[in-house]
């Protein structure tokens, strides 16, 4: 997509520096001259968006550190210290607490977004597996972050997701007691998760910069889902066209995590973990956060430890065979009628996972979560790989200019001719 | 460099063999205390075992004590539900073991209050002792019987029963 870099640094100071240290013009190949096709919507805001949640994520994260202690007999109090006498310490943690539920939003949405318009399809297959380690990556934080606070709720979630590793045959409860480092989530499982939730954001933000390099290498997909052939008819440069795109679509985001901080910060998370926590005893009725909720319920759903444990981890594995799994030809569910059918109903079979995760695990709750399960895992390993011989994709446009002029039915606007 | 095998070795070939040695024997032995340092510490193992008076326990009571940072129910058993205990055919349990096979003394039951499914504490006060008058797990649904034998749920195994002796008829060593 981007060709050898044209940029020449107008004073003479950026001449000398430029010759020997290239990044100015790094920079300008890859956000300001860097051509994005030109028929792509809001959808597409979201990379920006989640750019903005981890870098906010890191600058309040490293100012809790500063206030924050590490210690079983500690942790519980310093954050109560920073929500009281820490000055703005209340802001900083609502901040950095929902902070982590719109990174998971906008991942969503992401997520979503590029299996509607087929963006994981070659040659973005390694593009598409980047995001699902940074997928991962971000689970493993907010779980890590999570049991910060040492309420009730985070010493119960660690417990039970550092017990999936019992599940292990022979080794497992001998890799449990190492994670722990006792026999017990305890002061040194506190203190390693601690330098773990530290460690990870900034390995997130490492593979970010794969993630945007491949993007940059392969090129943005885009609704039509056709590749860009001329780049003159096809492409708008990165600034300012993408650029103010994206920082509109920021702001408004912001607009929905300033209303979460300042209106309902609590809303998202369980009132259990304002309790400190109590080894010995376990609340009635544990839930993960909202962003887990889906496996969680698939994990329920299985009526075996190995089984249950076996599935919610492929249930996300899953995603990096998608390249290979969809068969069709064709990238986006505009031009796939079928497709476009199941897209939806795995949107909903996702929020009912969701919402099952939530209940108690019994009666028609559990057959329910079941039925979901089979119909999440079908969706990929049936559905997708039947469609693409089946469906009947309508016309596909030739070029993204095309495309634009269907839409529009006038000449294509061109800034560069 | 060497281009065909009759040639002899150079100095080049034996240094990149032996350095390549020597750094993946490097690389091990660096890793090993880097992993090994997770597991439990010796202060984490110096508190490996306890000793607790049970002569305040009443008949059918439970009692909860801290060991290993986990809870241990010790049970004060009444007849009726060591006869539970007792009766139930082995072919009827997912994870088959006697009662006898569980207990030093039958009037008292000692358990890690864990549950094996995904390590939550069971609850087992008086009046929510589950299905099967042992335990209830609260988070998946899992079932114990007053041998803390699974019955019924996700849990694969039966509460573990720690290492323990009695010192004497009202002093138990766990550990």
């Amino acid at each position: 997509m981007s060709g050898p870099s044209t940029f020449v640094p107008k004073s003479a100071l950026g001449r000398w520096f430029e010759s020997r240290l290239p990044i100015m013009g790094l920079i300008h190949g890859s956000f300001v001259a860097y051509p994005t096709p030109r028929n792509l919507n809001y959808w597409w805001a979201f990379g920006a968006i989640l750019s903005f949640m981890l870098v906010a994520q890191i600058i309040t994260g490293i100012v809790l550190t500063m206030h924050y202690t590490p210690q079983v007999d500690l942790a519980f109090a310093s954050v109560e210290h920073i929500m009281r006498d820490v000055n703005w310490g209340w802001f900083l943690r609502y901040a950095h607490s929902n902070g982590a539920s719109m990174f998971f939003v906008a991942v969503y949405v992401h997520m979503f977004r590029g299996l509607y318009y087929g963006s994981y399809k070659a040659p973005r297959e390694v593009l598409w597996i980047l995001g699902v380690i940074i997928y991962l990556l971000m689970m493993a934080t907010g779980f890590l972050g999570y049991t910060l606070p040492w309420g009730q709720m985070s010493f119960w979630g660690a417990t039970v997701i550092t017990n999936f590793f019992t599940a292990i045959p022979l080794v497992g409860d001998a890799v449990t007691t190492w994670l722990w480092g006792g026999y017990s989530v305890g002061n040194p499982t506190l203190n390693r998760f601690f330098a773990l939730h530290y460690l990870l954001p900034f390995m997130i933000a490492g593979v970010v910069v794969l993630h945007v390099w491949a993007l940059h290498v392969v090129g943005q997909n885009n609704p039509a889902g056709v590749e860009v052939k001329n780049v003159d008819r096809d492409t708008v440069p990165f600034t300012p066209y993408a650029t103010i795109k994206d920082s509109f679509a920021v702001v408004c985001f912001m607009i929905l995590y300033a209303w979460f901080i300042f209106y309902v910060p609590n809303y998202l998370g369980h009132a259990d973990n304002y309790i400190e926590a109590n080894p010995l005893s376990t609340p009635a009725h544990i839930v993960p956060e909202w962003y887990y909720l889906p496996f969680y319920a698939i994990l329920r759903a299985i009526p075996s430890k190995l089984g249950g444990v076996t599935a919610m981890f492929g249930s996300i594995a899953i995603l990096a065979f998608l390249p290979w799994l969809d068969t069709s030809r064709v990238r986006s569910a505009s031009f796939r009628p079928m497709y476009r059918i199941f897209f939806w109903a795995f949107v909903l079979c996702c929020l009912g996972l969701g919402y099952l995760g939530a209940q108690p695990a019994e009666g028609g709750y559990i057959i329910a979560a079941r039925l979901l399960t089979a119909f999440y895992f079908g969706f990929f390993i049936i559905i997708l790989p039947l469609l693409g011989i089946f469906e009947t994709p309508k016309p596909v446009p030739a070029t993204i200019a095309d495309a634009v002029l269907a839409k529009n039915g006038g000449a294509v606007m061109n800034p560069a001719e | 460099m060497t281009t065909a095998s009759s040639v002899e070795p150079t100095r080049r070939d034996f240094l990149f063999i032996a350095t390549g040695a020597a750094g993946a024997v490097g690389v091990g032995a660096v890793a090993w205390p880097l992993i090994s340092q997770m597991n439990p510490d010796a202060s984490t193992l110096a508190m490996a075992s306890i000793e607790v008076d049970i002569s305040a326990v009443p008949l059918g009571a439970i009692m909860t004590v801290k060991w290993r940072g986990k809870p241990v129910f010790i049970r004060h058993r009444t007849p009726k539900e060591i006869q539970e205990a007792t009766d139930v055919p082995l072919a009827q349990l997912p994870d088959p073991q006697t009662d006898k096979a569980r207990v030093q003394k039958p009037d008292w039951l000692v358990v890690v209050g864990i549950c094996t499914h995904l390590g939550c504490v069971p609850i087992g006060q008086a009046g929510s002792r589950g299905d099967y008058d042992g335990w209830f797990c609260p988070c998946h649904g899992s079932q114990y019987d007053t041998s803390g034998r699974i019955r019924r749920g996700p849990a694969p195994k039966n509460l573990e029963v720690p290492a323990y002796s009695f010192l004497s008829d009202t002093k138990l060593k766990i550990g």
